[in-house]
C-alpha cells in the first residue's frame, strides 16, 4: 500500500494526460500536456502555437488560468496521498477498499469533466472563425484517436496518468493480498 | 532513294559519335564511376533525408556565403555577409545597416573569398564561419547558431585583404594579409617608387569573443603581395605562415614583372613571439581610422564603432619574429597538414608542389642557416627547410587539402585536375580531370587537424558546356568526388553562386545541433520592440511617426492607420511575434524605397517610409505564412501635409 503515495504524488512531477496534434506540415507532431496543475508542451511555445492553430476554425484559447481543475486537481490529488498514508498507518482492508471506491469515481468524474472541456472547446466556436465547415466539431477523442481536418488528434494518459493506474494497482493488490500479509 | 537516304544518316550519325569520342566527350565521360546509377547513388540523398556535411561556399564577387548540403549539392541559404541583400533586408532595414559602414563610409558590396570555420584545438567547431572581403579590407563573423552576420571588422593600413580569414588552432586570431602593397601610412606618392616605399601589413584579429573582434596587433612587412595563409597546428601552433608573390615588388605589368623571380617567399611568422613583443611594448601606436560593426542578437541592431588606433609591429624591432622560407614562382595557396609536420606551397606557375619541413625550419632557424635576408628579415636556406617536392606531372598547382589519412589533394588550374599524393613519400597515386580549370578545393575539415575525408568539392573556374547555357555569362560549377577509396570518383555537377573562390566543410553533428529555431520574445531588447498586441501604436514626434507594429498569423497589429502626412519620415518597427519555428513574416508598403522586411520569430526590425503623395496606401505580408496569409495586409492614409487628421489606428474595429 505504500507505494501508492509515491506514484500517486508523481502527479505533481508528471503530467496526466497528453494530446498530439499530428499533420505532415509537424513532423513529429505538436504535443500538448495536461498536469494536475497546469498545461504544458513539447516546447515552451506549445500552448501559443496550438492557440494560433485553433483559430482559424474559431476555438477559444486555451488559457490555464482560466482552468480551474487546475487550482483544486492538486488539493485533490494531495489529499488523496493523505489518505493513502492514513491506510498505511492503520492498515484496515475496508480503508483500502474505500480508497479503491473512492478513486474509481474520481477518474470517471476526471474522464467525465476531461469530456465537457474537449467538448466546450470542440463545439463553442466562434461565429466568425475564418474556417468553417458546416456540421465539423473539433471536439478531440476522449481515448484514442480522430482526423479533425488536416490533423490527426490523438488523445491518450501521459507518464503520470500510468503512474497514477500503477498506484490503484498497487491499492488494489494491496486489498486482494490483504488476508496473506495478515497471515505472516 | 529511301535506301540512299539511310546510308547518309547513318553516315552521319556515326561521324557525330566518333566526333564526340575524339573531343570533349571523350575526356568528360573517362572519370565518371563506372555506371551512371553508382555515381548517382553516391550523391543521393532521398527526400526526406539530410546531408552528412555542410558545406560553406564563398560567393566572391557576389560578396555573401551560401551554404550546400554535402553530397546532394543542394543550396540551402545564401547568408548575406558584406553585399546587402533585399531579400533578407540586410543592408536595407535600419538594424542591418550599420553593418557595412567603413572608413569609406556605407559600402553595399564586396569581394568575399574564403569561408574558415571556427577550430578548437585544430578540429573544427562549429560556432562560427569567418570570411574575408577583399576589396576594401574587412573581415566578418557569421554566426553559425543562426546563419547571420553578426561582427564585421575593417582592417586599416591594407590594400587588400586576401590573406585571410584563416583562423589559429583554437581561433585565438584569425589572420589578414595584405594583397595589394599600399604606401603605409597611406600618402600622396608616385606609383613608380612603389619598390621599397610601399609595405605590407599582416594583421591579427583576435576572434574568440564575438562582440570583440579587434585588430591584436600588425606586423609591418615588406611591400610583397601576401596570397594566402595557414596557422600551424599541433607541433607548430603559435606559428602563421603566408604566401607571397610579386617579391620583385614590380609597380606595372605585373604579370610579366611579378613573375621573374625563381622563387617567392613564404612568410613564417612566430606570433607566440608577437604577442611577447606585444607584452613588452614593442609595438607602436600607429593612427589608423576603422569600423567595428557588431550586431548584437537580444537587441537585433547593429552598431559601428570607428577604431582611432593599431598596434603595429616592426621586424626589425623585433627579432626572430619573422623568416621567409623561399618557395618556387609565385605560390598561392599555403597548407598544413593535420599533423602540422608540413607546409605545402603551391607554386601557382610551376609543375611541382614544395614541401617544407616544420621540424627542418625549427633547425635551420637554429643554425641560423640563412640565405641572406630581405629587408632585414632573415631568408632560410632552400634546401635547409625543403622537406620534398612534388613531380605533379601538373601545371598550376593553387590548393592542398588533407584526408586526415596520410594523403593530400592538390588543385591544378592550368592542367584542370587534382593530383592526389601521399605524404611523406611524396609521390602522386592518383589525377582526376576537372571541368574545368579547378581554383580551390575542399575536404570537410581538411585543413584542420581531423578531415571528414570522405568527400572532396573542386571549385572550378570555367564552366562553357557543363550546364544549358544562359547566355555569356554562366553559374561557376562545383564538382563533388568521392575519396573515400584509392581513387577518386566524380560523382556530381552542382552550380554555385557568384563566384567561390574557397570553401569550407564540417560534419552536420558539429552544427546543426546549434541551429536555433526561433528568437525568444522575452529576450528581444530591441528599443522599439513591441510585444503584445495590445501594445501596437503609433507616435507622433514632430515629423517623425513611429508605428509600432506585431505580425502573428494572419494579421499585423494595427493594419489601418490614418494621421500620417505627407513629408512625415514612417518608421515601421515591427515585431514578429511568433514563438515557432519556420514562421516569419515580411511586410513590404508601397512606394517605399527600400526593400521588403523579413522578420524572424521574435525578432524586430525596421524600415522607413516617406510617402509623397496624399491617398491611402496598402502594406502586406511578403512571406506565404498561413492560409489567410493573402487576407495579411492593412493601409496607412496618408493627408495633406498641414491636414488635421488625427493620428489613429486600428485592429478589426
Amino acid at each position: 500500500m505504500f507505494l501508492t503515495i509515491p506514484l500517486t504524488l508523481s502527479l505533481f512531477f508528471f503530467p496526466l494526460w497528453q494530446i498530439t496534434l499530428e499533420a505532415p506540415q509537424y513532423p513529429g507532431g505538436i504535443t500538448m500536456y495536461i498536469w494536475i496543475n497546469q498545461i504544458t508542451g513539447d516546447t515552451e511555445f506549445t500552448l501559443q502555437n496550438i492557440n494560433i492553430l485553433n483559430h482559424y476554425i474559431g476555438m477559444k484559447y486555451i488559457e490555464p488560468d482560466s482552468i480551474p481543475e487546475l487550482k483544486y486537481f492538486p488539493i485533490v490529488i494531495g489529499g488523496l496521498a493523505v489518505l493513502e498514508l492514513i491506510a498505511v498507518i492503520i492498515q484496515r482492508r475496508w480503508f483500502y477498499f474505500g480508497i479503491g471506491v473512492l478513486v474509481f469515481a474520481m477518474c470517471l468524474l476526471g474522464l467525465y469533466d476531461f469530456y465537457l472541456w474537449e467538448y466546450d472547446y470542440g463545439h463553442n466556436l466562434d461565429e466568425n472563425a475564418p474556417i468553417k465547415i458546416p456540421g465539423m466539431v473539433y471536439q478531440p477523442p476522449l481515448i484514442g484517436s480522430k482526423m479533425l481536418l488536416n490533423f490527426n488528434a490523438i488523445s491518450l494518459p501521459a507518464i503520470g496518468g500510468y503512474l497514477f493506474m500503477l498506484a490503484n494497482l498497487f491499492g488494489f493488490l494491496s486489498f486482494i493480498l490483504y488476508p496473506l500479509s495478515k497471515k505472516k | 532513294m529511301k535506301h540512299l537516304l539511310k546510308v547518309v544518316s547513318v553516315a552521319i550519325v556515326a561521324a557525330g559519335f566518333l566526333t564526340a569520342c575524339k573531343g570533349g566527350g571523350e575526356k568528360k565521360n573517362a572519370p565518371v564511376i563506372t555506371g551512371a546509377n553508382s555515381a548517382a547513388e553516391a550523391a543521393y540523398v532521398a527526400p526526406g533525408e539530410l546531408d552528412e556535411f555542410y558545406g560553406f561556399i564563398s560567393g566572391g564577387f557576389s560578396g555573401q556565403l551560401s551554404v550546400y548540403g554535402i553530397p546532394s549539392g543542394r543550396l540551402f541559404r545564401v547568408v548575406p555577409v558584406f553585399s546587402v541583400d533585399p531579400e533578407k533586408a540586410y543592408g536595407f532595414n535600419e538594424e542591418t545597416k550599420p553593418m557595412l559602414n567603413t572608413s569609406h563610409g556605407f559600402i553595399p558590396w564586396d569581394d568575399a573569398h574564403h569561408p574558415e570555420l571556427s577550430q578548437t584545438a585544430g578540429e573544427v567547431d562549429g560556432r562560427w564561419c569567418f570570411i574575408n572581403g577583399n576589396n576594401t579590407p574587412r573581415v566578418a563573423r557569421i554566426d553559425l547558431s543562426i546563419f547571420e552576420t553578426t561582427e564585421i571588422l575593417e582592417l586599416p593600413n591594407s590594400g587588400g585583404n586576401h590573406s585571410s580569414p584563416f583562423t589559429t588552432e583554437n581561433t585565438e586570431y584569425i589572420v589578414a594579409g595584405t594583397r595589394f602593397a599600399v604606401p603605409i601610412p597611406q600618402k600622396d606618392i608616385p606609383i613608380n617608387i612603389a619598390k621599397g616605399n610601399f609595405k605590407g601589413a599582416l594583421s591579427f584579429v583576435k576572434a574568440d569573443v564575438p562582440g570583440e573582434m579587434d585588430i591584436a596587433f600588425q606586423i609591418l612587412m615588406p611591400g610583397f603581395d601576401y596570397d594566402l595563409a595557414h596557422s600551424g597546428k599541433g607541433k607548430s601552433h603559435g606559428w602563421t605562415f603566408f604566401t607571397t608573390y610579386n617579391t620583385e615588388e614590380a609597380h606595372t605589368l605585373k604579370e610579366v614583372n611579378s613573375s621573374q623571380n625563381d622563387k617567392d617567399f613564404i612568410a613564417a611568422v612566430n606570433w607566440k613571439l608577437a604577442e611577447k613583443y606585444l607584452a613588452e611594448g614593442k609595438a607602436k601606436d600607429m593612427p589608423a581610422n576603422y569600423a567595428h560593426n557588431y550586431y548584437d542578437e537580444e537587441t537585433h541592431i547593429a552598431t559601428t564603432t570607428m577604431k582611432k588606433s593599431v598596434k603595429v609591429l616592426d621586424p626589425a624591432d623585433c627579432p626572430g619574429m619573422v623568416y621567409f622560407m623561399p618557395c618556387p614562382k609565385s605560390p598561392h595557396g599555403i597548407d598544413v597538414d593535420p599533423t602540422g609536420s608540413y607546409i605545402v606551397g603551391a607554386g601557382k606557375l610551376s609543375a611541382d608542389l614544395t614541401v617544407h619541413s616544420f621540424d627542418k625550419m625549427i633547425a635551420a632557424i637554429d643554425g641560423k642557416l640563412f640565405d641572406g635576408d630581405a629587408y632585414g628579415i632573415p631568408i632560410l636556406q632552400f634546401d635547409a627547410v625543403n622537406a620534398g617536392m612534388v613531380s605533379s606531372g601538373g601545371l598550376g598547382p593553387l590548393h592542398t587539402e588533407f584526408d586526415g589519412r596520410g594523403n593530400a589533394y592538390t588543385s591544378f588550374f592550368i592542367s584542370s585536375e587534382v593530383v592526389k599524393w601521399k605524404l611523406e613519400t611524396w609521390e602522386v597515386v592518383d589525377r582526376v580531370p576537372c571541368y574545368y580549370s579547378i581554383g580551390h578545393l575542399m575536404i570537410p575539415g581538411g585543413d584542420s587537424k581531423k578531415p571528414w575525408g570522405k568527400y572532396l568539392v573542386g571549385l572550378n573556374k570555367i564552366t562553357k558546356d557543363r550546364y544549358l547555357p544562359t547566355g555569356p555569362e554562366l553559374c561557376h560549377s562545383a564538382q563533388l568526388f568521392d575519396i573515400s577509396g584509392e581513387k577518386m570518383k566524380l560523382i556530381l555537377d552542382f552550380p554555385t553562386i557568384g563566384e567561390p573562390h574557397y570553401a569550407q566543410g564540417a560534419h552536420r553533428d558539429v552544427i546543426a545541433p546549434n541551429s536555433k529555431k526561433i528568437f525568444k520574445l522575452e529576450e528581444n531588447k530591441h528599443p522599439y520592440v513591441c510585444k503584445t498586441e495590445k501594445d501596437a501604436r503609433v507616435e507622433r514626434d514632430g515629423k517623425d511617426v513611429h508605428i509600432y507594429m506585431t505580425m502573428i498569423r494572419s494579421h499585423f497589429a494595427p493594419d489601418n492607420i490614418e494621421g500620417v502626412k505627407v513629408g512625415d519620415r514612417v518608421y515601421f518597427h515591427v515585431t514578429n511575434l511568433e514563438q515557432d519555428w519556420d514562421t516569419p513574416h515580411g511586410l513590404s508598403m508601397l512606394g517605399a524605397q527600400t526593400s521588403e522586411l523579413l522578420i524572424m520569430p521574435g525578432q524586430t526590425e525596421t524600415f522607413i517610409w516617406e510617402p509623397k503623395n496624399e491617398g491611402v496606401f496598402p502594406f502586406y505580408c511578403t512571406d506565404f505564412c498561413s492560409a489567410l496569409h493573402q487576407e495579411m495586409q492593412g493601409y496607412v492614409r496618408v493627408s495633406a501635409a498641414g491636414s488635421s487628421t488625427e493620428l489613429a489606428w486600428g485592429l478589426g474595429d
